[in-house]
């Protein structure tokens, strides 16, 4: 299931320049605000079909860098969001001031900045108990040809006062849950939010279902995304900050959405985030950052570990659920051979026996499918999750970096500055020293805001890591008991099976 | 395999039924192995070591009694072929399920083998059974001649003869259903094969899963990564008795279903033999009663001659054909009945046993939670 193809990247069409500060997804949000909000009208008809829906949809048509994506691999760059801001990548490398300030965790501030509100927000959690539960289903194909795609309904079921309704549901296109997110990631990623990262786009499954393949790895794709869809979903409302975040609500709720384009952005500029990351790797190298928190450290070398091994997880399972399903077709051909041999057995009782063999092995190669299923649908994607969450982990960790590094580059210009004014003391230039001094209050306010930025993302990181860890373990106790139950049912049911051929073997003479 | 009578053959001085092949010896490439059987006489045993070659000057003694009349219509017990030691995968697939696991099914197929040979009324005359049974020393191990019951490794000439029609409409039914069931028999123990070397594949598959989640146990006292390793810990287990399972599972497909329809491929082709040598002699006959209508004066005689002795041993040879094929089939029916019977009960042992497993396994994750 996991072809990772690489293409070499496309032409760089929609490049564009980043600048100081500048967001992209601002810019291509603006532009979205100009044109008509469209989701086509859809009929939610009872008549929809679940997964065995005939094919024929084509994601984001409007994305002609679509077919220009790669298969994304859990490696992929792809997998890095598009973040907003930060030091433009020809950043030269520092060295920290020998005055360099060490974080005070846990200082608040009173000054009014976005962040502090989000603290109050999580303080009075306590009021609505977490009563949520989101669906994603019914995969319809919406339209004809080329400009055919896959619409599902997302169904919300609460009882929290933040939503206008109890029960109720909106359609959505794949396309609208990657703009969902990407909004997300560029509002909250930068101050040290885990923001759960969005389902893979995917060529190869793409190309099957365009091409028209009515079969079933085509019906397993759509079954697969659908799936992925609702688990991110899930883990979004999870997050006690992103369930009230009106872009959330709004998704859930409002029955037509703007059409995402900065999805387009997204793969085309997969160039850019390519140069990014080869950017900050230059950097991460270069950062020394003076690390005096060591819980910092240690958890950044934890997250490492943690990240290899789910992928060695990963890869074993992948192979499992591989083995199942040879197992699978194996156990059908063998029923198949088992009931020629009986038609051709003169003896009666036991040319009945071959054939209620062959029928048994026929169930039990649905059993074997079933079991299949369960170890790729629940652990496989699970594990796949945790490694792509693991990424949106480190590039918290690596937000927090640049934050500091951001705070250290204002310190820097304070420092020079300061130099500069007191040389300009001698030199007898009143207009320049009044430039000078204005320069340096603006740099003052620009290095207290720096340190408290960088506080506020350690802070939040805190917190957040272990949010992480206590849903990790929920996480993985909810899927292993669901596992188990199907493990046990499995053998039930087989248990069943031979208890009703063994009369038949030994009525044979 | 007339008459199989059990415990007494006449012939012999041990008992047929519980001839055994109890282990395997290895000498660098060579395999040795242990034969033993109860004496008829009162209390003992004999214990005998056997290669496979000495399992070869065996066949070929049984193989080249002549004189014993009707000898080709004999269902020959099938030999296993050669086991090679250090043989890689591809070399022991031709061996089929007598391949797998330790050597067990082969010994026990060569077990078969050798209760089938000296349970049989004519084949346990022989002396060659008696002594590869009891005598101490290593039978003669010089190379028997060649005949014609060597691997009939059919040369294009003796192919033709293989649809030759048949007199009897007996035979004619036998031999065409015989190539029907040889065909379906030995593709569903190969599609079998198929099906245990997957689970085979599986059991190994979650051994690994479960050793690389043993692998992420963190250290750490907050509870949340002890929480996260208790996790991890008691996941290896659920997959290590996921293993398990399979492994019971493949170990029974083996040593019952798969046994048993390895052996029933092997017999056969080996009735497909028997009664190709007997189609040969068919030919033979029309041949020599050809020769003998169409010789001169002179030559009458001695055609005729020929033709007589050449009826003789077919009468024979049907003879015996038509009580072994009756007797194979009876024995057919009765070799996959107690395959399945018994692949049925492990079967289901197995299902129970790991139901049980697996349900402790859930209750103790549900109160974890």
């Amino acid at each position: 299931m996991a072809d990772s193809i690489r293409d070499p990247p496309a032409e760089n069409t929609d490049f564009q320049e980043l600048e100081d500060g500048e967001d992209l997804l601002l810019e291509s949000a603006a532009a979205r605000e100009s044109e008509p909000a469209s989701l086509p009208a859809v009929d939610i008809s009872t008549k929809t079909n679940g997964p065995k829906q005939d094919s024929l949809f084509d994601e984001d048509t409007e994305d002609l860098f679509a077919e220009a994506t790669e298969e994304v691999s859990l490696d992929s760059p792809e997998r890095d969001v598009l973040l907003s801001e930060g030091p433009s990548p020809a950043i030269t490398p520092i060295t920290p001031p020998i005055s360099v300030i060490t974080p005070r965790i846990g200082h608040a501030h009173d000054d009014m900045f976005t962040h502090s509100s989000f603290d109050e927000i999580e303080e009075e959690e306590g009021g609505d108990s977490f009563d949520i539960h989101i669906s994603v289903s019914d995969p319809e194909k919406v339209g004809d040809g080329m400009n055919a795609y896959m619409a599902y309904k997302v169904t919300t079921k609460t009882s929290m006062s933040l939503f206008r309704q109890k029960d109720f549901s909106v359609k959505r296109r794949f396309s609208d849950f990657l703009g969902l997110h990407s909004k997300l990631a560029s509002k909250y990623l930068h101050i040290g939010y885990i923001v759960p990262p969005a389902p893979e786009k995917s060529i190869v499954g793409m190309t099957k279902v365009k091409v028209g393949k009515e079969d079933q790895s085509s019906n397993e794709f759509v079954e697969k995304r659908r799936s992925a869809l609702e688990r991110y979903l899930m883990r979004t409302v999870k997050h006690p900050i992103l369930l009230k975040d009106p872009d959330v609500l709004q998704f859930l709720e409002s029955s037509e959405l703007p059409r995402a384009v900065n999805t387009q952005a997204l793969s085309s500029a997969g160039i850019l985030r390519m140069v990014n990351k080869a950017a900050d790797a230059v950097n991460k190298m270069t950062i020394k950052m003076n690390e005096s928190d060591a819980w910092f450290e240690e958890k950044q070398q934890h997250f490492e570990n943690l990240d290899a091994q789910l992928r060695k997880l990963h890869a074993s399972v992948e192979s499992l659920v591989c083995h199942r399903k040879e197992l699978s077709v194996n156990t059908a051909q063998f029923a198949k051979s088992a009931a020629m041999l009986g038609n051709s057995e003169d003896h009666t009782a036991l040319s009945r026996a071959l054939s209620q063999l062959a029928e048994v092995e026929e169930k039990i190669d649905q059993l074997h499918q079933d079991q299949a299923n369960a170890d790729f649908y629940l652990f496989s994607e699970l594990l796949g999750d945790y490694v792509r969450l693991i990424t949106a982990v480190k590039g918290v960790f690596d937000q927090r970096m640049k934050t500091w590094q951001k705070w250290q580059d204002s310190q820097m210009l304070l420092q020079k500055k300061r130099e500069a004014e007191a040389k300009l003391q001698f030199a007898n230039k009143p207009d320049k020293l009044q430039q000078t001094k204005d320069e340096i209050k603006e740099l003052e306010g620009k290095v207290q805001q720096g340190e408290r930025d960088f506080e506020q993302i350690s802070k939040t990181i805190r917190k957040e890591v272990s949010r992480f860890e206590r849903e990790r373990v929920k996480d993985f106790k909810m899927i292993i008991v669901k596992y188990l139950e199907s493990l046990v049912q499995t053998q039930q049911q087989l248990i069943k099976y031979w208890e009703a051929f063994l009369p038949e073997a030994k009525a044979i003479s | 395999m007339m008459e199989e009578v059990k415990g007494a053959s006449s012939f012999l001085s041990v008992q047929v039924h519980n001839i055994k092949v109890t282990e395997v010896l290895q000498d660098g490439d060579s395999l040795t192995f242990i034969i033993v059987s109860q004496k008829m006489s009162g209390t003992g045993e004999f214990h005998v070591d056997r290669t496979y070659e000495d399992f070869e000057w065996l066949q070929q003694h049984l193989f080249s009694q002549e004189d014993v009349p009707g000898i080709q219509g004999v269902i020959f017990p099938p030999l296993p072929a050669r086991l090679q030691v250090n043989a890689s995968s591809k070399t022991l697939r031709h061996l089929g399920f007598l391949g797998l696991g330790e050597w067990q099914p082969y010994c026990k197929a060569l077990e078969t083998f050798l209760r089938q040979v000296a349970a049989h009324s004519i084949l346990s005359k022989n002396r060659a059974v008696e002594i590869f049974l009891t005598s101490s020393d290593p039978p003669g191990r010089q190379k028997v001649k060649k005949n014609i019951f060597n691997r009939l490794s059919q040369a294009v000439e003796e192919m033709r003869k293989e649809g030759h029609k048949d007199v009897d409409d007996f035979f004619q039914t036998k031999r065409d259903h015989n190539f029907l069931l040889t065909g379906y028999t030995k593709m569903a123990a190969e599609k079998f094969l198929d099906v245990v070397l997957t689970e085979q594949k599986i059991a190994v598959a979650c051994g690994h899963f479960s050793t690389a989640l043993h692998l992420c146990m963190e250290q750490g006292e907050n509870p949340e990564k002890q929480d996260f390793s208790q996790v991890c810990v008691k996941l290896s287990e659920v997959f290590n008795s996921i293993k398990k399972s399979m492994t019971s599972t493949a170990m029974n497909d083996m040593n019952t279903l798969g046994l048993g329809l390895d052996l029933e491929t092997r017999y056969q082709e080996a009735e497909k033999e028997m009664l190709f040598r007997r189609t040969c002699k068919l030919v033979e006959l029309q041949n020599a009663t050809k020769n003998a209508e169409k010789a001169k004066p002179v030559k009458k005689a001695v055609m005729e001659e020929a033709k007589k002795a050449t009826e003789t041993e077919f009468r024979q040879i049907c003879e015996v054909a038509k009580k072994e094929i009756i007797q194979l089939e009876s024995k057919h029916v009765e070799t996959l009945q107690q395959a399945l019977v018994q692949w049925c009960e492990k079967q289901l042992l197995t299902a129970k046993e790991s139901a049980e497993v697996y349900s402790q396994h859930l209750q103790t994750f549900k109160r974890m939670q």
